[in-house]
């Protein structure tokens, strides 16, 4: 899986942060920024979840 | 299960079959939206849409590639015209029919109109062709008079004052906002406009539109304020808040007051089912009835209808959340924030601060004014699991 964030449209919601801290996380504007692009297997899950939670279409995924 | 017909095509239509996918529905989805775009995003229309920031494509509410992977039938600019519940079927407007195994009514709201002035040419803001009617109307005009100080016509202010435009806001309410906000950070948010060059006027009704007749139809020439003083305007944006659209359930048997009314777990009837802004569920954890009109809402009310659907079985307990974004501040309000709450300050900067509501010792609010990164911590011990007494 590939993970790809447009923090251009970020409106800073944390609700990446939430799902799945492990790879979202905030700058100090509170916009998305990426800890990994490749998340393990095991965060798989929690980065769909992210995807689908944020109001923004903000996260993209290739899997 | 064959078949799930979503009703509404919009932000919490498109995130249920995107989250009927992701857990595994491999049935037929079909998607009925009255729109005759492909779903865009509502929040920028009343920011970067209307000011031109962004082109329309880039409020598309997913790309396209993403909608495709759902791989749902859409049936566009169609409207359901009724449900038969029984059978479940529901009507088009073409006289069509679609017969379902599960529903889900995602019909959203529309702009409530001011009494007596419904066939006068306002502007109202919904929809993309009423954003391009009005960003151009503004930049024709460069004025503008927005009934209602509420979240979109606050942020309508912000943008036509940065087209240029001279603004006045009407608003019935003296404080607006304050139950929204807390009486503290409304009276900055006001401040912030007042700052800005927008003439706000608080304590003022409305109680008429003028318009006149000219060779290209009718005109608005502007608004008559509760007292008889006279705005003039040629544009008006009515900004009110929005009704329900269940006008179409009528006749079906659902409990249609205030939304489409569910259970703890948003199903409104047996195979039926309702997320988004039309929803009206119980939240357990609060012990109240909620519908709830934020962006946010929509695709977690999504995924756990679509959860539910595939036999979860999970009362919906979020924590609400929205945002707000005027000029270069951006007001975040995750939780709820109770009449007789107590505020407290956690922390203030210059341009920056954090507020929290608690009732009977319980943190039940937080609330960020350019603090979306400083009031996480306080978000993750946001407590939903009891009811709050007023």
């Amino acid at each position: 899986m590939r993970v790809t964030v447009d923090q251009d449209i970020c409106i800073a919601s944390g609700a990446c942060v939430l799902a799945c801290p492990e790879v979202f996380q905030q700058d100090e504007d509170g916009l998305v920024v990426l800890v990994t692009d490749e998340p393990g297997s095991e965060l798989h899950d929690a980065v769909r979840e992210a995807m689908a939670a944020c109001p923004a279409a903000v996260i993209e995924i290739e899997e | 299960m064959r078949r799930v017909v979503i009703v509404g095509g919009s932000a919490a239509g498109l995130a249920t079959a995107e989250a009927l996918r992701r857990f595994n529905f491999d049935g037929e989805i079909v998607i009925v939206g009255d729109e005759a775009e492909h779903a865009y995003d509502r929040p920028p229309l009343s920011k970067q849409l209307l000011c031109g920031d962004w082109d329309e494509e880039r409020a598309k509410l997913m790309p396209p590639a993403r909608v495709d992977r759902i791989g749902a039938e859409f049936r566009l600019a169609t409207r359901a015209t009724a449900l038969w519940p029984d059978d479940r079927l529901i009507w088009l407007h073409d006289g069509g029919k679609l017969a379902y195994d599960e529903l889900v009514i995602a019909t959203g709201v529309r702009p409530r109109s001011l009494p007596a002035t419904e066939s006068a040419p306002v502007h109202v803001l919904r929809t993309l062709p009423d954003c391009r009617r009005l960003g151009a109307a503004i930049r024709e005009h460069g004025r503008l008079v927005i009934v209602g100080a509420g979240f979109i016509g606050l942020e309508v202010a912000a943008t036509a004052r940065k087209l240029g435009a001279e603004v006045t806001v009407l608003e019935p309410l003296t404080a607006p906002l304050a139950s929204r906000l807390g009486d503290y950070t409304a009276s900055r948010l006001l401040a912030l406009h007042r700052e800005a060059g927008v003439d706000l006027r608080c304590g003022v009704g409305v109680s008429a539109i003028t318009v006149s007749e000219t060779s290209s139809g009718r005109v608005v020439e502007g608004v008559v304020a509760a007292g008889g003083s006279i705005i003039e305007s040629p544009v008006v944006l009515v900004a009110i808040g929005c009704v329900p659209n269940v006008g179409w359930l009528t006749g079906s048997g659902l409990d249609l007051a205030d939304g489409v009314g569910c259970d703890a777990y948003c199903r409104a009837g047996p195979h039926i089912w309702a997320a988004g802004d039309v929803a009206r569920w119980h939240h357990d954890g609060l012990g109240q009835s909620l519908r709830i009109e934020h962006r946010m809402n929509a695709n977690e009310q999504a995924t756990a209808v679509a959860a539910n659907i595939m036999g979860a079985a999970r009362p919906f307990t979020p924590v609400p959340f929205f945002w707000t974004d005027h000029y270069q501040t951006k007001i975040q309000l995750a939780g709820i924030v109770a009449a007789g709450a107590e505020e407290r300050a956690e922390f203030a900067d210059e341009d920056s601060f954090v507020r929290s509501f608690w009732a009977e010792g319980r943190l039940i609010g937080v609330l960020g004014w350019n603090a979306a990164k400083a009031m996480m911590p306080l978000r993750r011990s946001l407590d939903m699991t009891a009811p709050v007494v007023a």
